[in-house]
């Protein structure tokens, strides 16, 4: 079935598309809202993002792969993204990661079969003072340890938390 | 207490909201400019000596003074990208203390004659933006942005840009690309963005930090802003500190306050009384510096002399415990996977140090592997269109110089010198 923006979603992309002098602009805040609705970053919404700022195809293709939060594979509903640049490094975030691993029995870059947590390293975050972090779709979790982590996922499963 | 010039909510832990901001004295500086002419205040700004926070210490007024005058769109642009390893202090001026920030976009923005802004910020702190956009949205409502403001006959829009996830796109030009809608692959300068910058036009790309100084400089003065930290570097700094401390945060001090005051006093000292082994004072691209410079004053050109840079201000600090090998592998790693691939000796260079290193990481080091890590060094530095590459070799080889005993020592014995690590890799 073609993707398409309904009337309430035109609206809103006309509203970015107010703040730029051209459509071309409009390409990285067009493919956030697009994953935002769509979940993630298919050839698809490309094409469909495309053919709504009557841009060539190859233009946000190019686009969507440059930036890593752009999700090209569909991720589960929790995207955890744990940062394991220096800072939260050196405060253990690998024993996060294994943690993860164990409690989800996935590896990074995987998906649970239940389509519920996608697992992923990542860089800095910005957020090195209250490391280690986790983010969770769009939301911070900072200064974590093993115990923490698991209480976060458990919470996660029984849907306790809006992230 | 030192002097808080950006850190407000100190004083007002509710200072984002804007009637609190304007009881502690906001939107003054805004009023004072009105009643200047516009080169009067960049002049003001040149006098202050206020210098660019995102890292290279560039001359703000002189900065602004390069834009063309006249009529004709330009653009003043803030790079909230914040994504240099250690850096989390913009962070907390946008969400803590916005209208600071947004008061000296339009101040600048009067001063430079351009009349639309953008704030560049990372698209992972999408929270971090929504709380801008509120204070946007709450200035357009009392009349500090959009048409006429103040009736100064003055015009001023501002939108908040999210990035996508790429570290590059903190290079201005990479920005510049990105806002345009593009890979954010950086240009090269000349022409700097004053003369062809956003969507053609003429553009200045600040710091968050450097904007947020706007205000009060305008308001109380160049000569309050000289009066605090040393010459040629002064005003305050954020100074936003990481790694084994036992209170680690942000700290707004005077610029040239000295590392052992901040990382000792301010960071509550190193976890578990453990010795210092190495500290990177100005985010991952500055060189690692060791215990023998604690009394250095944490400044743009103290810090020059030594060798190493003050950059975004972000002090990250290693333990004993630390392995140096697997310290710096990881930054490896780091700068190798954001390199944007256009010039053959970054996108090739940190990927060769990465793999060198993460197999001296893994016990696989081989005789002469250190020499080619300096070799691969030289052969990158000063030869791509932007700095990322050179923030690679900055990173990785003094702290190969500096600690080679332990990077000789995993090659030769395939072991670690550092007992109760936390693994890294
Ligand atoms: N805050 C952060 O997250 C990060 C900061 N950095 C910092 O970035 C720095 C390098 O940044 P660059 O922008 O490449 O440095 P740069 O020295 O090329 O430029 C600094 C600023 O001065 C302006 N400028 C310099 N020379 C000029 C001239 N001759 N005419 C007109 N304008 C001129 C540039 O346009 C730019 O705005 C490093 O020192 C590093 O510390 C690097 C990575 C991340
Ligand atoms: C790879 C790279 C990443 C950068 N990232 C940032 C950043 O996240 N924030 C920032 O303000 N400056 C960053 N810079 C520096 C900018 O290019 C530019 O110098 C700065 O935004 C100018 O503002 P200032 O004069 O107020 O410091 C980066 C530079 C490089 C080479
Ligand atoms: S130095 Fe590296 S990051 Fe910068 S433009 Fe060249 S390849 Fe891209
Ligand atoms: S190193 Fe993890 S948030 Fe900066």
């Amino acid at each position: 079935m073609a993707l398409r923006f309904d009337e309430n979603d035109v609206k809103k992309l006309e509203e970015i598309r107010a703040k730029y002098p051209n459509n071309q602009a409009c390409t990285l805040p067009f493919l956030h809202y697009a994953q935002d609705k769509f979940g993630y970053v298919s050839m698809d919404v490309i094409k469909l993002v495309a053919q709504t700022l009557n841009l060539p195809v190859a233009h946000v293709l190019s686009v969507a792969t440059f930036y890593t939060m752009y999700n090209k594979k569909p991720v589960g509903k929790y995207h955890l993204q744990v940062c394991t640049n220096i800072s939260c490094s050196l405060l253990g975030a690998r024993r996060l990661v294994d943690k993860l691993q164990e409690l989800l029995g996935i590896k990074p870059g995987e998906t649970t079969e239940d389509g519920m947590f996608t697992l992923t390293e990542v860089e800095c975050l910005g957020s090195c003072g209250t490391a280690p972090v986790i983010q969770v779709n769009d939301k911070y979790f900072e200064n974590l340890d093993e115990k923490k982590v698991e209480e976060l996922i458990e919470s996660l499963r029984k849907g306790e938390l809006d992230v | 207490m030192s002097e808080i010039v950006l850190f407000k909510h100190l004083i007002d832990p509710e200072v984002r909201n804007i009637e609190n901001y304007i009881k502690l004295g906001g939107y003054e500086g805004l009023k004072k400019a009105f009643t200047m002419q516009p080169d009067d205040i960049i002049e003001e700004v040149k006098r202050s000596n206020l210098r660019g926070r995102g890292g290279a210490g560039f001359p703000t007024g002189l900065k602004w003074s390069f834009m063309p005058k006249g009529e004709g769109q330009k653009y003043f642009v803030c790079n909230a990208d914040e994504g240099e390893p250690g850096t989390f202090k913009d962070r907390y001026i946008m969400s803590e203390n916005p209208h600071q920030l947004i008061e000296g976009m339009v101040i600048g923005g009067y001063a430079m004659g351009a009349t639309v802004g953008y704030i560049y910020i990372r698209g992972e702190f999408e929270f971090v933006a929504k709380i801008l956009q509120k204070a946007i949205d709450e200035a357009y409502e009392k009349g500090f942005l959009g048409k006429n403001i103040l009736n100064s006959g003055f015009d001023f829009d501002l939108y908040v840009h999210l990035g996508a996830g790429a570290y590059v796109c903190g290079e201005e030009t990479g920005l510049i690309n990105s806002l345009e809608g593009k890979p954010g692959q950086p240009r090269l300068k000349p022409p700097f963005p004053a003369q062809y910058g956003v969507f053609g036009k003429p553009t200045t790309v600040n710091n968050v930090e450097t904007i947020a100084c706007v205000p009060d400089i305008i308001k109380k003065g160049a000569d309050w802003f000289l009066s605090i930290g040393p010459e040629k570097n002064n005003g305050t700094k954020i100074y936003a500190v990481s790694g084994h401390v036992n209170n680690p945060g942000v700290f707004e001090l005077p610029m040239g306050t000295p590392l052992r005051e901040i990382i000792y006093e301010h960071a509550g000292g190193i976890v578990g009384g453990k010795k210092l082994k190495a500290v990177i004072p100005g985010g991952s691209s500055a060189p690692v510096l060791g215990p023998e410079h604690l009394d250095i004053p944490m400044d743009f050109d103290s810090l020059k002399k030594v060798g190493s840079m003050l950059g975004s201000g972000a002090i990250i600090v290693m333990s004993e415990d630390t392995c140096m090998v697997e310290a710096f592998t990881r930054l490896a790693k780091f700068y190798a996977h954001e390199s944007c691939g256009q010039c053959t000796p970054c996108r090739e260079g940190t990927a060769w140090l990465y793999k060198i290193l993460k197999r001296i990481e893994d016990r696989e080091g081989k005789k002469g592997d250190i020499d080619l890590i300096l070799d691969i060094c030289g052969k990158i530095m000063g030869r791509t269109i932007c700095p990322l590459g050179d923030a690679a070799v900055m990173c990785i080889k003094p702290a190969v110089e500096r600690f080679r005993d332990e990077f000789e020592y995993h090659i030769e014995h395939k072991k670690c010198m550092v007992e109760n690590k936390i693994p890294i890799f």
